[in-house]
């Protein structure tokens, strides 16, 4: 029996039943561009990157189960604007320096933003204050990247089941906080082993004296950015 | 655009890294002086741009001359261009924004050894810093943005050549980046 299918930008792609619309565009190698979606994770939906227009109607593809007939829009104009403005926004509402972040490179917020094009946070900067959390032996806290994913949360509690992080707050009070009565990462359980320490997609959590140590041009995305493992070409 | 274009490039709260990575254009500046004159521009010293077409900014915009520089600059330039992290998100002198302004004054000019006199520099021809670092786009119209720190010439390249066919500048893979 032949498996049932929907339609991305005009293409049938076959996906199992209870597929997402994102995990059956991955398992297809066709890239939705997306930020907070992991595939060791349940999806978060709320960065919004990947929102596809759904029989017309604007849906998060990490939340949409995939459904057989559905016609699916990827890439408009107006979706890639939108992806456009969803990146601006989240770099003005921290502190983006690139060229200073350990993350270079591997950073899925910054490979979004120059594969979508996006040359200019465009907005003006919200520069909010937000002092650094070093008190880790091994692992450093800069929450001037966070992008409110939510995925440490859930990994420190999920899989690693020490429940070091959560999100407070709401709107744009919104931010992360360590599950301590400091405050402070080193007054609790988390070790540099720990799933919840390489899952942060920005760089927010980040090891201790391995910052640039990997050359510019062998960094992760420098050699399989998130579209190449999507799509699994080589790089032109 | 057609013709010999008239380009400026200057420097507000940047390093000149940006001009660095122009120049790193090496052989390819000849054949882009046969279509582009220099105006305003560290490379020919001249000190105030003339109207031009393009004019290319590096650095954000710390202090009262930045600004100034920086709006004399725009009236003169049909097409402004944000050049390098600083110009585009503050970059390097914008790490300053964590930190009171006095604060850090006195701290460096006070409390620190090292600067002899300890008194804060208060020459009146020195620009009085603003409380934060900003972008260029944040106080005037920006045309187009090339970022990186600093951009690649290659990215200097493609963005000019394009302007001067008369296209609508797109950056190669490796050309748009952050870093
Ligand atoms: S987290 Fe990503 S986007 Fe933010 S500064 Fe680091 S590399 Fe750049
Ligand atoms: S620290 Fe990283 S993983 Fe945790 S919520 Fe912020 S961006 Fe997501």
């Amino acid at each position: 029996m032949s498996r049932p299918r929907f339609t991305l930008d005009g293409v049938p792609v076959e996906f199992d039943e209870g597929q997402t619309l994102i995990e059956a565009a991955r398992a297809a190698h066709t890239y939705i561009p997306f930020l907070c979606a992991h595939p060791d994770f349940p999806a978060h939906g709320s960065c919004r990157v990947c929102t596809v227009l759904v029989n017309g109607r604007p849906m998060a593809a990490c939340t949409t189960r995939a459904a057989a007939g559905l016609t699916v829009e990827s890439q408009t104009p107006s979706l890639h604007a939108d992806r456009q403005a969803l990146v601006q926004m989240l770099l003005v509402e921290g502190n983006h320096f690139c060229p200073g972040c350990e993350k270079s490179g591997g950073c899925t917020l910054q490979t979004l933003g120059t594969d979508l094009g996006v040359t200019s946070a465009g907005f003006a900067h919200e520069s909010p204050q937000r002092p650094v959390d070093a008190s880790h032996p091994d692992l450093l806290l800069d929450f001037n990247r966070c992008i409110l994913c939510e995925l440490c949360v859930r990994a420190s509690a999920d899989v690693d089941h020490k429940h070091v992080f959560a999100l407070s707050g709401r709107g744009l009070h919104k931010h992360l906080i360590v599950n301590a009565e400091s405050g402070r990462l080193a007054d609790t359980g988390m070790s540099v082993d720990d799933v919840a320490a390489r899952v942060c997609p920005v760089g927010v959590i980040l090891k201790k004296r391995v910052g640039f140590s990997t050359p510019i041009g062998q960094r992760p995305h420098d050699v399989a950015p998130p579209r190449t493992q999507v799509e699994g070409k080589e790089e032109p | 655009m057609t013709g010999k274009v008239k380009l400026a490039t200057t420097s507000l709260a940047g390093c000149f890294g940006c001009h660095m990575s122009f120049l790193d254009l090496d052989e390819r500046i000849l054949p882009l002086l046969e279509r582009v004159t220099f105006d305003r521009s560290p490379l020919t010293d001249v000190k105030h741009a003339s109207a031009c077409d393009v004019g290319l900014i590096e650095g954000g915009v710390c202090n009262e001359d930045n600004l100034h520089v920086l709006k004399e600059f725009r009236d003169q330039c049909r097409l402004l261009v944000s050049v390098g992290a600083c110009a585009i998100n503050g970059g390097l002198p914008a790490q300053r924004n964590q930190f009171d302004v006095s604060e850090l004054l006195h701290t460096v000019y006070m409390a620190e050894p090292g600067l002899g006199r300890r008194a804060l520099p208060d020459d009146v021809e020195l620009p009085r810093l603003f409380d934060k670092v900003r972008p260029v786009h944040e106080f005037v119209r920006v045309d187009y943005f090339l970022p990186g720190c600093p951009p690649p010439a290659d990215a200097f390249w493609a963005f000019l050549t394009a302007l001067l066919d008369g296209r609508e500048p797109t950056l190669p893979r490796g050309a748009l980046r952050y870093d």
